[in-house]
């Protein structure tokens, strides 16, 4: 009997507890709700419809999105967006490994303030970083153009030649992103034993070889959050270039989260951005979800 | 004795970086102290010929700054506030109570980092309509509390936290919310104190959700503000550089103020929300 009390009030500690955790996660449950689940929701729902704002829903069924697998504005913010991200996710993963190494080698002098000028433009906003890099690659008064031009070569097109406008982005925005995958690599770089550093360093290996063959492989899983993160980061980019060039020249550089701002809120056809933003996000689910299997493969 | 040249090339590739990386600033802010007609005069120096804060002056004249710093700090430090209470106790919960759907919750907030709403702007707008909340500093205020980054690093901490002090607690008779705030809060301190740096830092960038929810002037954060200066049909460079650096002044207080806790982070977790 005294052991049925006991396992009752056992299943009832149980359900109070479960009750508590239910408070606790309320706050984050409902905000989930309310500008995730919803949202998402929502805009299924509206990329069927012609909404534009208000009035009624009227149901087009798949015409939004036939319109869109037809649409070349569509296509080219797409594909400028994938060219991005695949130029900018791998060279932002490397210089940022770069520094992170070069910040911890041994040899290196000056680490302590270096550290510091690599991790101001993390305090700089997206805005700010788009004006500081229009400001030096403005084509007819900016630094670099001045100094292409006063070794007496023609100057670059930075802001009409569509390559040369992303190539800005892309310097840009590596600048602005090498901070925080710093850190990242600086933490999980401190977290590694040095015993297995000083035990190559005994076999003779050479602190290049250390790094490229100890250290590197050991950060696998922030290498593996990072290009995740910086391939999240890039598809969905949109503030710096507002303040860099807008898009330009012309809309060539529209990235799909500026195309959806476009369409959704400046020309206020909620229910065919709403369909892009279906697409893109299965896009992104698709890149999680076989980014995740790389990384289990990778475990094994 | 192969030390010696290698210490000069780490270390001058180190510098060539870190020159590279400093260099824009340097000019940008070098920049900001000349006067108008100096921006565009060649050929270009690195220091002002005439040093002068007449760009300070005409941008915080022209533009209500004032009021946009105003915004932009209680933006940020309300919704920090609210981060990392939600943060910590979705963390708590999620750290130190077991059952399937709390697992599965935990993995719906992981699920937000890979799908975020930036993507799904249109219907986070029509939400944010429907509460209400267009036009208000609210509107951005309440959709950004809840951050994956967020809860993912006080659930990971409190993980750390031995569950026997949880069990001793619990036999001296303490509640479990009383737990929570006596017990769990403070000993978190550290990792709030992370949080609510990157929180801030967040907040006082953020751009997307103030030009979808922003339509008065007068409620405009800082960078919407500056955004309104560069999307001019002629930008005034003289107004947009001064304003830009005023807009970083807190960020770079903060920095120096929080260095510590900034540089030696152990973040295991996404930085950028």
């Amino acid at each position: 009997m005294a052991a049925s009390t006991l396992t009752r009030t056992a299943a009832q500690e149980r359900r109070r507890r479960g009750i508590i955790a239910a408070v606790f996660l309320v706050p984050a449950f409902v905000l989930f709700c309310l500008f995730f689940l919803g949202p998402a929701g929502l805009g299924l729902l509206y990329s069927f419809t012609d909404y534009r704002g208000y009035g009624d829903l009227e149901f087009v069924g798949l015409s939004n999105y036939q319109q869109l697998f037809a649409d070349s504005e569509f296509y080219t913010a797409l594909g400028r967006t994938i060219l991005y991200t695949v130029v900018s996710v791998p060279v932002g993963y490397f210089l940022a490994l770069l520094v992170s190494a070069l910040l911890v080698a041994r040899s290196a002098k000056g680490k302590t303030v270096a550290q510091v000028i690599f991790f101001f433009p993390w305090l700089v906003s997206p805005i700010v970083t788009g004006v500081i890099w229009r400001w030096l690659f403005g084509e007819s008064f900016g630094l670099v153009n001045y100094l292409i031009d006063g070794v007496g070569l023609t100057p670059l097109k930075w802001a009409q030649d569509p390559n040369l406008a992303l190539a800005v982005v892309i310097i840009a925005g590596s600048w602005g992103g090498t901070a925080g995958t710093m850190l990242l690599f600086m933490a999980a770089i401190k977290n590694i034993p040095t015993s297995y550093l000083e035990a190559a360093e005994l076999d003779g290996a050479g602190p290049v070889t250390r790094f490229v063959r100890i250290v590197w492989p050991l950060l696998a899983p922030t290498s593996f959050m990072v290009i995740l993160l910086g391939t999240i980061g890039a598809m969905k980019e949109f503030a710096m270039i507002q303040a860099l060039n807008g898009g330009g020249p012309g809309t060539s550089n529209v990235l799909i989260v500026q195309y959806i701002y476009k369409t959704g809120f400046e020309r206020s056809e909620i229910g065919y951005a709403s369909a892009a933003s279906m697409i893109l996000m299965v896009i992104l689910l698709i890149i999680a979800v076989i980014q995740t299997r790389f990384d289990r493969s990778d475990l094994n | 004795m192969r030390s010696m040249p290698r210490a000069i090339g780490a270390t001058t590739l180190l510098w060539v970086l870190a020159l590279a990386f400093l260099f824009p600033v340097l000019w940008f802010l070098l920049s900001s102290f000349k006067p108008g007609s100096e921006l565009f005069t060649w050929p270009l120096q690195l220091f002002p010929r005439d040093w002068t804060l007449s760009g300070y002056r005409t941008a915080w004249a022209r533009f209500d700054f004032a009021q946009y710093f105003l915004n932009t700090f209680l933006v940020a430090v309300i919704t920090t506030v609210l981060t990392v209470l939600v943060s910590a106790c979705t963390g708590f919960a999620l750290a130190k109570y077991r059952a399937w759907w709390i697992q599965g919750f935990f993995l719906c907030i992981l699920a937000t980092t890979m799908l975020p709403t930036e993507v799904i702007m249109p219907s986070t707008f029509a939400v944010i309509l429907g509460l209400g909340m267009y036009n208000t500093l609210a509107g951005i205020i309440v959709p950004s509390i809840v951050t994956a980054t967020g809860i993912f690093m006080l659930r990971q901490y409190f993980r750390t936290v031995p569950d026997e002090l949880l069990e001793a607690a619990r036999i001296d008779g303490a509640g479990e919310f009383r737990i929570f705030f006596t017990l769990m809060l403070p000993i978190a301190k550290p990792i709030i104190a992370v949080l609510a740096i990157f929180s801030f830092q967040w907040r006082w960038n953020d751009y997307i959700w103030p030009l979808l929810v922003l339509n008065d002037q007068e409620k405009y954060t800082l960078q919407l503000a500056l955004r309104s200066i560069v999307g001019a049909e002629n930008i005034d460079w003289s107004v947009l550089l001064s304003a830009s650096v005023i807009s970083l002044l807190p960020m770079i207080a903060l920095f120096l103020i929080f260095r510590r806790q900034i540089m030696n982070a152990d973040i295991n977790s996404g930085l950028k929300d």
